[in-house]
């Protein structure tokens, strides 16, 4: 059964992570890449990592994908077609990826995994025992740099996005 | 872990996902659909993170939480890119890559 799932979820993911790279309508890509995104929530939630998924639906799913629908709407029209690229590009681009892709697999295929049989499932209280932990191999201190990371982006965000026109300046 | 799923699977499947993104960030000439490129090529590695983390190490949690900051800085880096961009589109009405040129002074 979980086999089963498991093939649907990456034939949707692949299927639409292809589509929202080469779709010309650029409202569809994003939509595509919110399928690619949900599908990878659900690989979250095949692994029971329930609190990534669900952090993956919010921040993606929810953030990030409203982020860049508002980003379209404000600067294309719904309707226009992004421009063609030259097939000259494709093949080479194409061909780079497949040559990447093909290191990659032969690297993973010779490479010994030393696979465990034994199965623990991961608590939330766990995830944020280690988060604030300052013991040895505790993740204080890259969360607090996050945190502050954070409101450094939301500032820069406002201040960047409220930029003046070129025009002015001359 | 997956029932019936091995390792090498999982990580095909993500070395995919993450050459698709590579092909899209090579091909789109719009800064908006590169953007979605290379959030197609950051799931990919928080997924490996996970996954390896499940396979290899079940009774370590370090995958997770490098997984949780992958996924925060990618909100963290795709507010500011947006912001860049709208600001570039204001500034020069195009965000094409070709026309972006005033970033560099």
């Amino acid at each position: 059964m979980e086999t089963i799932i498991f093939y649907i979820l990456v034939a949707i993911i692949i299927l639409f992570a292809v589509a929202s790279v080469t779709s010309r309508k650029i409202l569809r890509a994003v939509i595509y890449l919110l399928f690619v995104l949900i599908g990878i929530a659900g690989l979250y939630f095949l692994v029971d990592y329930n609190f990534l998924a669900a952090i993956q639906l919010t921040v993606y799913g929810g953030g990030i994908i409203v982020l860049f629908i508002f980003a379209v709407l404000l600067i294309h029209h719904v309707e226009l077609e992004l421009e063609k690229t030259a097939l000259k590009k494709k093949l080479i681009a194409g061909a780079l990826s497949a040559a990447g892709l093909a290191v990659t697999l032969w690297a993973i295929s010779t490479y010994p995994f030393p696979v465990t049989d034994t199965y623990t499932s991961i608590e939330v209280a766990d995830i944020g025992l280690l988060l604030l932990s300052y013991e040895d191999g505790g993740f204080i201190l890259p969360f607090e740099v996050i945190s502050v990371l954070l409101v450094a982006v939301m500032i820069g965000a406002i201040v960047i996005a409220k930029g003046k026109k070129l025009t002015e300046n001359n | 872990m997956i029932a019936g799923i091995s390792i090498y699977d999982i990580l095909t499947l993500t070395s995919i996902l993450f050459f698709i993104g590579v092909y899209g960030f090579f091909t789109r000439e719009n800064l908006i659909t590169v953007l979605m490129s290379v959030e197609l090529i950051l799931n990919a590695s928080a997924v490996n993170f996970v996954l390896i983390n499940t396979y290899l190490y079940p009774d370590l949690l370090q995958g997770a939480v490098f997984s949780i900051f992958i996924i925060a800085l990618a909100a963290a880096e795709t507010a500011l890119a947006i912001a860049i961009i709208i600001n570039l589109y204001k500034l020069i009405y195009s965000v094409e890559v070709k026309d972006t040129e005033t970033m560099k002074y």
